[in-house]
């Protein structure tokens, strides 16, 4: 993962004067610039608007109109499948695959493995992040850098086992199952808190010890209240992180009661007849999985776009 | 403000009284690091322990593993589809990296020159903000042969269909190009927050000296973006050679074999045909390529030197 953390981006680089000789150069070159930068726009956009177009058609009217820039056929009969409203019958003569499908429990699961995942690993790497920040022991440095050597191993590796020491706990196709590994800890999140957390000033806290607080009490009544603003950026790209999550839960979760959005979009896919697929229905269904996290992209936006840089990694 | 705190637990702080003790606070750091420590013992360095023994053993998951020394390894190296798979992974990071890191550079870059507004970065960013499997369905429908946009907008201009997900040699350069479309804006914000550490009348002075844009990007931005690119190349890498989720909504490896990736493979061999121990060897024979992927590229970027010092 990467390196997130706040970078003032605010500061305007472009020198306030531009000689007149090389304006009319620099202005070509901008205009250019310019169109390759909107271009580069509407192609990142551009999916977004056909996954709506589709899921608002009709699959008959896709397959003979399929390059129409507009709803073909409008209708909303790809939401009622999604969210099981459509009997199965309704839903095969639409193009559908019958098999009774119901996105409100996938998008429960979700929202409850995102808040475990979040609230967990938030505050557990807060809690540890605070004693390598601003607790006084002997043996902080080394453990602070075993810790970090925790970045080093790749997700990918731990998958396996910990599938298989999940099956021994019980705990397969279970929820609980699906967060609990990512809950108790994440590297990257202490190291990311912590450089928050020794920025605090020592005065602050001598002044709450000399009146009285305990180190508990900083930690719950200083340090976190100080530290909203990183926080939340912290929960709310792990939130997002755990949300979009694939691999992990697709190996943990076998039926509907454990199944999370995204491994009940590709199971909805693999379900579709093979000979037309149900577009309009898949569309719908990438529609309903996408636009929670896009919600909490518009209203966390600056936010999140700031808190993507590096800065302290060497 | 501070006077308001309440202490429950002073005890742990103020007990004793001399001031070596008051300034020691072992028990109360123990006691906040244990969920992270329980997390990072059972979760992290247990499996990493167990699958590197499960890759010397046998194991089905309904039996107990039983130790098969090199047996493992020894297939491996003898396993066509591996060696294909290796392949096939490095041809994924090839070109999603290629392609991925010119065009969040380029996009960095003008991000810079052009505009500091947070809705150009907002749009940029947004595809991250859905999953893989998102992505992957969008591009399965937008590149569809018979009905996909894309291939009407080809037959518009005179073009033959692709087969994008059916015809063996594009399906990976599809793919790649799937995930450069998810992370690309990613990348470049990345980018886009080291080019705010270059000072910005580095930029006036060359410009005052008549240095042209293009001048500028190979003299200043490429020299003293290198440790920050290197970085983001490294972190990139490592993420791309984990290839799956795409893979798997998409192709699930095929035609044939065309687009089964290692971790595919892993994956397949683990839950299709459950030989876990062999799918723990292919694991660890990921983490090794891994491993040295990092190390020569840390060693030939130079990635811990900045030319700003």
């Amino acid at each position: 993962m990467a390196t997130l953390a706040p970078v003032d981006v605010t500061t305007d680089s472009t020198p306030p004067t531009i000689a007149p000789a090389g304006r009319k150069r620099v202005s070509v070159g901008r205009v250019i610039a310019w169109v390759v930068m909107v271009v580069i726009m509407v192609v990142t956009l551009a999916p977004f608007y056909w996954i709506i177009r589709t899921a608002l058609s009709s699959n008959g009217d896709l397959l003979t109109h399929p390059s129409d820039p507009f709803p073909v056929g409008f209708s909303l009969d790809s939401f009622k499948r999604v969210f099981g409203w459509q009997t199965g019958a309704a839903a095969v003569a639409a193009g559908g695959a019958g098999q009774p499908i119901n996105f409100w429990l996938y998008l429960r699961n979700s929202v409850i493995v995102s808040c475990l995942v979040t609230a967990g690993q938030v505050f557990f790497s807060a809690m540890a992040a605070y004693a390598f920040a601003r607790l006084k022991w002997r043996a902080r440095g080394p453990v602070f850098a075993v810790f970090l050597a925790g970045l080093m191993v790749p997700a990918i590796f731990t998958f396996l086992p910990n599938f298989v020491l999940i099956k021994e706990l019980h705990m397969i196709d279970t929820l609980i199952g699906i967060a609990l590994p990512s809950m108790l800890i994440s590297p990257f999140a202490i190291f990311f808190l912590r450089q928050f957390f020794a920025t605090i000033p020592n005065e602050i806290e001598e002044a709450a010890l000399i009146d009285g607080a305990s180190k508990v009490g900083i930690f719950f009544r200083l340090v976190i209240p100080m530290s909203a603003a990183p926080i939340t950026t912290l929960a709310v790209l792990t939130y997002i992180t755990s949300w979009n999550d694939y691999f992990w839960p697709l190996m943990v979760s076998y039926t509907d009661k454990s199944r999370v959005l995204t491994v009940a979009l590709a199971v909805f896919k693999s379900q579709t007849p093979n000979t037309g697929p149900d577009w309009a229905g898949l569309m719908a269904a990438t529609l309903v999985a996408a636009l929670p996290m896009l919600v909490l992209f518009l209203v966390f936006a600056r936010r999140i776009v700031n808190s993507i840089g590096f800065s302290g990694i060497k | 403000m501070a006077s308001n705190v309440v202490s429950p637990a002073s005890k742990t702080s103020s007990r004793g009284g001399d001031s070596r003790k008051h300034s020691d606070d072992t028990r109360l750091a123990l006691l906040f690091i244990t969920p992270a420590a329980v997390g990072f013992l059972v979760f992290l360095i247990w499996p990493l322990i167990r699958g590197i023994y499960l890759s010397f053993t046998s194991y089905n998951l309904l039996t107990a593993a039983t130790w098969n020394g090199l047996n493992n390894y020894k297939q491996m190296v003898l396993d066509p589809v591996f060696w294909n798979a290796l392949k096939v992974t490095l041809e994924y990071v090839v070109i999603n990296i290629g392609v991925q890191t010119i065009i969040a550079l380029v996009i960095a870059v003008m991000m810079q020159r052009l505009t500091k507004s947070l809705v150009v970065r907002g749009i940029i960013l947004t595809p991250y903000l859905v999953s893989n499997v998102v992505a992957a369905l969008v591009g399965l429908w937008i590149l569809d042969t018979n009905l996909g946009i894309f291939n009407e907008l080809l037959k518009l201009i005179g073009l033959n269909p692709v087969g994008f997900f059916t015809d063996g040699p594009w399906v990976i350069p599809t793919i790649a190009l799937v995930n450069v479309w998810r992370y690309v804006g990613y990348t470049s914000l990345l980018i886009f927050a080291g080019l705010q550490t270059i000072p910005p009348d580095l930029y006036e002075a060359a410009r005052t000296d008549g240095a042209s844009e293009p001048q500028m990007f190979v003299r200043i931005t490429l020299p003293l973006l290198r440790p920050i690119l290197a970085l983001v190349l490294i972190i990139s890498i490592i993420g791309s050679f984990q290839v799956f989720d795409t893979v798997s909504v998409t192709t699930q490896g095929g035609p044939v074999d065309s687009s089964r990736v290692l971790q595919y493979y892993i994956y397949d061999m683990a839950f299709g045909r459950f030989r876990f121990g062999y799918a723990s060897a292919l694991s660890v024979a990921l983490l090794i390529v891994l491993m040295i992927v990092t190390f020569i590229q840390y060693r030939l970027t130079r990635a811990g030197q900045t030319d700003l010092a």
